[in-house]
């Protein structure tokens, strides 16, 4: 057999780790040369070191896992350097919160929440170079001025680039925050272009850049077998046997906890009993499950059934207010009593999978003091703080290195993988990469949450919405608090805008461990609310537009200055680009529908609207779908419209049929044949238009999400006159084809 | 067993036969490009080609391609770039980037195939090949700009092309 050469990733580079990190670019993921402690030569801050080749690594702080921040927040540091984009290399920061701050992949906050930091990052290292050159030129720093990767002196003439000046300039103080003067918008040369991902020419080539590529010396491969109903732990299981097999180094139980694991991020500790079977290679581990045998005890696991779970909230949602009161504003019961219509509708969603497509893994190297970790997580600073717990030891003892994930959508916040492969590392004695099958990603996921609505909208006379009232029917694995993106939203609209407001809420009893799946909470609200206004405006004989229009009431910005907050202004201002962009009010043939949506989340005003058609056979064509958003300044135009290309096409995936079910507390779908995805052949065309205002920007990875299953939903009413109030949309026999 | 990968001749008689391609590819040979995704020819996100068709090599036991021809991502052009490759750069396809090389590969084999498909071609091409983050309408793109780069080309001339760009030469196209 030939040996090969070994994947990307060598452990002695990793334990010469540099503290500035991983390089993308040219031949994967490699490590710089310099010593563990040490700063790099010729670095300006944490974020930026120049070469003296004139090559410029800018570190990227946050995880990537398609949502595109290795290129963006490099170009915010890039821009306020004024580096030449063409000289910049990015590498992979270090897990270092002293250094880094957060670093995280979620909530679509990556640019938000660095935008003012990564600026003064650029700016200040600029600045140093700026002074170095006044120094060494003898002339007054104002003279001076930059180009991309130079510094010029305009009176004479005379340039440096950065290279030459980068080692005196790390001589320099560092500037304070008020010491520098951040760029003007209109003087970007690079933010709000299109660049192509720091990443695109590795992966392009298959190089080993993602966690399922790691490879450490004397590393073996490990495969682990959970109970199907979530929460059982093993009592036995016929190790003896799967240890005769060829290949096979060991199989062992892990007692575990018993019970569902936990969301909580932060705390959580879980890790679910199982077998162990660790081998050679991947695929004898995998081959041996087969042979496997294993008794469980169940006795502290779930025993959900989703058909029960839905029966109980369809009846409870039916019902026009709940157990306990959640928001009261004016007076709804009156303005009811005095509607001279109500109209009602009961909305439903289902259980849903993340199934990105990259299934979780991990190599660990745990010993009894220190623990060293390659994971694609979102939340690698959680991993370190939980693994410190987990194996009481002090968080200096946990390296973890962020490598790039094959898709996220919130599966990775949570870090039970890691552990997972972390404790069976140390059973071993060696570092060990763990490969969750597509079957276990499928059944050991933390899954959307369903959400049931019992919506009810008094409308007076002439048609406007006086009243609303929102029972929501929330999934709870404590009865009291509902599951993460189950609960009640909390922000803005209709829910602050309308004058009379009832919101109330009702638990349902459910173990399935649950959580954040790509726009958490508003994926399932803007289907119930925006389909729901849709009905309205047709109770009231009026064009969708206009009464969203209406509905969104006076102009007013929640909280000014919150970008997490609604602005009527932004929203109506998306509203029209979008309805103008697709034509809305032209002649539309017989069974083709347009439909709108919209919604604000994650900082983001996003109207949306579909172009459907639906024939005698009950299927749906989605041809076109434009987006107009005003997420304020992009930062990188190619990547925030593949983000919305992106997420349009997970909405119409996850409408269409999209649903985990349960029985007996396991789950019943295993593998794509029973969960699919969207394919090419039926994905719409797609038309992205950023309104692009002067606000600070705002992420672009979720917020176009929400609005799509309400778009197509009412476009497939206006095609053919029926209502969709349940997703996936196939339960009510619909094929997006 | 002997299978040539990459032009190459690799002699895999350790290894279990029933041992599907991509694993040895991953595991055995260190070539990860192709990628796991389902393991039950879902996704698509492993194709690789055998004897220039595209398949996918999760659902491809050792045993049953003894002494054929495969091409990986990492053996399409080597270092340098294929035409498909770098109209993927050219639209800045990717997002994960996970699925891109199973992607690449099964449109690299249409344009062998065919170098001006229509788009119904190209869908009947791409329908096995999942993007969980949704990059079809750039997909589409890139495959139309490759196409029209190879127009007048015959695919030896487009792996002539590759093969002078290739700093260590020798590619099979
Ligand atoms: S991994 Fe082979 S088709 Fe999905
Ligand atoms: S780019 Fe992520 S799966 Fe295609």
């Amino acid at each position: 057999m030939s040996a090969g050469a070994s994947p990307g990733i060598k452990r002695r580079d990793f334990l010469r780790y540099s503290s500035f990190g991983l390089a993308l670019s040219s031949g994967g993921i490699t490590v710089l040369a310099a010593a563990k402690t040490a700063a790099p030569a010729n670095s300006l801050n944490p974020y930026v070191m120049i070469h003296d080749d004139g090559r410029i690594v800018i570190a990227a702080p946050n995880p990537d896992v398609g949502q595109g921040v290795n290129t963006a927040l490099p170009m915010i540091v890039a821009e306020e350097l004024d580096a030449d984009w063409q000289d910049v290399e990015v590498i992979l920061a270090p897990i270092d919160a002293s250094r880094y701050g957060a670093q995280f992949a979620g909530g679509s906050l990556s640019v938000r929440n660095r935008w003012d930091e990564l600026r003064q990052m650029g700016a200040a290292a600029r600045e140093m170079l700026l002074r170095s050159a006044a120094q060494q030129w003898g002339v007054p720093r104002v003279e001076l001025t930059t180009q991309p990767s130079k510094v010029l002196h305009t009176p004479s003439g005379r340039t440096a680039s950065f290279a030459e000046l980068v080692a005196a300039a790390t001589e320099q103080p560092v500037p304070a925050d008020g010491e520098v003067v951040l760029k003007a918008r209109a003087d970007y040369r690079l933010l709000g272009q299109r660049v192509v991902n720091a990443a695109a020419a590795d992966i392009v080539r298959g190089r080993p850049i993602f966690g399922i590529d790691v490879s450490v010396p004397d590393m073996v491969y490990a495969t682990y077998v959970k109970c199907p109903q979530v929460g059982g732990v093993p009592k036995t299981a016929n190790l003896d046997e799967v240890k005769a097999l060829p290949g096979i180094l060991d199989a062992f139980i892990i007692a575990g906890n018993a019970g569902p694991p936990s969301f909580d991020l932060r705390k959580s500790i879980h890790v679910a009993g199982g077998v162990a079977i660790v081998a050679s290679n991947t695929w004898v581990a995998i081959k041996a499950r087969r042979s496997l045998q294993v008794d469980w005890d169940t006795s502290a696991a779930s025993t959900d059934d989703s058909r029960a779970i839905e029966a109980t909230a369809l009846s409870a949602a039916g019902r026009p207010t709940g157990e306990r009161d959640v928001k009261r504003l004016g007076d709804p019961d009156s303005a009811f009593a005095k509607s001279s219509s109500i109209v009602s509708g009961v909305y439903a969603t289902d259980f849903v999978s993340h199934a990105q497509l990259e299934p979780q893994s991990c190599v660990a190297h745990a010993t009894s003091t220190e623990v060293e970790v390659w994971t694609s997580s979102q939340t690698p600073g959680f991993a370190q703080s939980t693994l410190a717990k987990l194996f009481e030891l002090p968080a200096e003892a946990i390296a973890v290195h962020q490598i790039r994930g094959g898709g996220g959508f919130g599966r990775r916040l949570s870090n039970e993988y890691v552990r997972e492969a972390a404790v069976i590392s140390k059973h071993m004695g060696k570092p060990v990469k763990l490969q969750w099958m597509r079957e276990d990603d499928m059944a050991f996921d933390f899954y959307r949450s369903p959400a049931y609505f019992g919506l009810q909208a008094a409308l007076s006379e002439t048609g406007e919405l006086t009243g609303w009232r929102n029972h929501v029917v929330s999934v709870s694995s404590d009865g009291e608090e509902a599951n993460y993106g189950a609960g009640y939203r909390g922000y803005n609209f209709p829910d602050d805008v309308v004058p009379n407001v009832h919101i109330s809420q009702t638990m349902v009893a459910s173990k399935t461990p649950t959580g954040a799946w790509r726009a958490p909470i508003s994926n399932v609200y803007a289907f119930a609310e925006q389909s729901f206004l849709h009905e309205l405006a047709e109770a009231a004989g009026k064009d969708h537009r206009d009464f969203l229009m209406a509905a969104l009431g006076a102009d007013k910005w929640f909280k000014p200055d919150d970008l997490a907050s609604l602005n009527t202004v932004r929203a109506r201002k998306a509203i029209a680009a979008v309805t103008q962009a697709a034509g809305w009010g032209r002649a539309i043939p017989k069974g083709r529908g347009l439909g709108l949506g919209f919604f604000f989340s994650h900082a983001g005003h996003v109207a949306e609207v579909a172009e459907v058609s639906v024939n005698a056979d009950r299927q749906v064509t989605v041809h076109e779908v434009w987006v107009a958003a005003d997420l304020g300044q992009i930062v990188n135009l190619s990547g925030a419209e593949n983000q919305f290309q992106g997420s349009i096409v997970d909405g119409v995936s996850a409408l269409a049929d999209q649903r985990i079910s349960i029985r007996s507390g396991a789950i019943e779908q295993t593998n794509f044949h029973q969960y699919p995805l969207l394919r090419l052949p039926q994905s719409p065309k797609i038309n992205v238009e950023f309104l692009a205002s002067d606000y600070p920007p705002s992420g672009a990875g979720e917020p176009a999400l929400p609005p799509v299953a309400p778009a197509i939903c009412n476009a497939v009413f206006n095609a053919c006159g029926e209502r969709i109030r349940s997703l996936p949309i196939s339960r009510a026999g619909f094929k997006v084809v | 067993m002997q299978i040539n990968i990459n032009g190459k001749a690799h002699d895999l008689s350790g290894a279990d036969p029933d041992m599907p391609l991509l694993w040895a590819l991953r595991d055995l040979l260190g070539l990860v490009g192709a990628k796991y995704g389902c393991g039950v020819a879902q996704c698509g996100a492993c194709t690789v080609w055998l004897d220039d068709i595209p398949v996918r090599s999760c659902q491809l036991p050792l045993g049953a391609i003894t002494g054929r021809e495969v091409t990986t991502i990492e053996g399409l052009a080597g270092d340098a770039l294929h035409p498909v490759q770098e109209a993927w750069i050219a639209h800045d396809v990717a997002q994960c980037g996970y699925c891109q090389a199973g992607q690449i590969m099964s449109a690299a084999a249409l344009l062998k195939r065919n170098p001006n498909p229509s788009l119904e071609a190209i869908e009947g091409a791409m329908a096995g090949n999942i993007c969980r983050c949704g990059t079809y309408t750039r997909i589409v793109d890139a495959i139309q700009t490759a196409s029209t780069r190879l127009q007048g080309l015959s695919f030896y001339e487009v792996g002539q092309e590759v093969a002078e760009r290739q700093t260590d030469g020798g590619v099979s196209v």
